[in-house]
């Protein structure tokens, strides 16, 4: 999965059928430390995220095991909205490391 | 599969019903040197793998797999603790 932070809206009228009434997001994959790169990707949303949230992404063919999209022509899909994300500095892994 | 090193944790209090209960790990992919290479990613732990601890992932659909029969949406699991590698 990816981390990524939602930054717009996308829509669209005219689409797959069996994507009417899933709401699509616009969103640039991040590091862990909050660092965009700089791509953007569209997502069907699964969870109610918003705009400025951080968010999980799952890719690929596991897309189509988020709820409700079974059968579904996805290939990323928002399955969580990110409360915190812990990555402790290079120096603090290497001291955890070194007291076990 | 793939080998990484573990360097954070993820905590999702919303997230999609499959996944609750399953821990979140940061993992960033390290080559056969030891060093790191390309993006870090959020992979599900299947084996209790914790920060610091070099480990190798399996991604794509398989990735559901360790959690079977359950099917959480996942691209990215955790699926062993490296004790050491070498290359030839």
């Amino acid at each position: 999965m990816i981390l990524a932070k939602v930054v717009g809206t996308v829509v669209a009228t005219r689409k797959d059928e069996r994507l009417v009434s899933n709401k699509l997001l616009v969103a640039r994959p991040m590091d862990p430390r909050g660092k965009t790169d700089g791509s953007y990707l569209v997502a069907v949303d699964t969870v109610d995220a918003g705009i400025g949230e951080t968010v999980l992404i799952v890719s690929g063919s596991s897309a189509r095991m988020a709820a409700g999209m079974k059968d579904c022509p996805v290939d990323a899909a928002i399955v969580g909205i990110i409360d915190h994300i812990e990555v402790p500095e290079p120096a603090e892994t290497a001291a955890a490391e070194r007291g076990r | 599969m793939q080998l990484a090193r573990v360097i954070g944790e993820v905590v999702a209090t919303i997230k999609d019903a499959n996944l609750s209960g399953i821990p979140l790990l940061v993992v960033q992919p390290i080559a056969a040197s030891g060093e790191d290479t390309g993006r870090a990613l959020v992979a599900l732990d299947s084996i209790g793998a914790g920060v610091g601890e070099h480990v190798f992932f399996v991604r794509g659909r398989e990735a559901a797999f360790p959690f079977y029969p359950a099917e959480p949406p996942a691209d990215a699991t955790v699926i062993g603790i490296v004790d050491h590698w070498t290359v030839g």
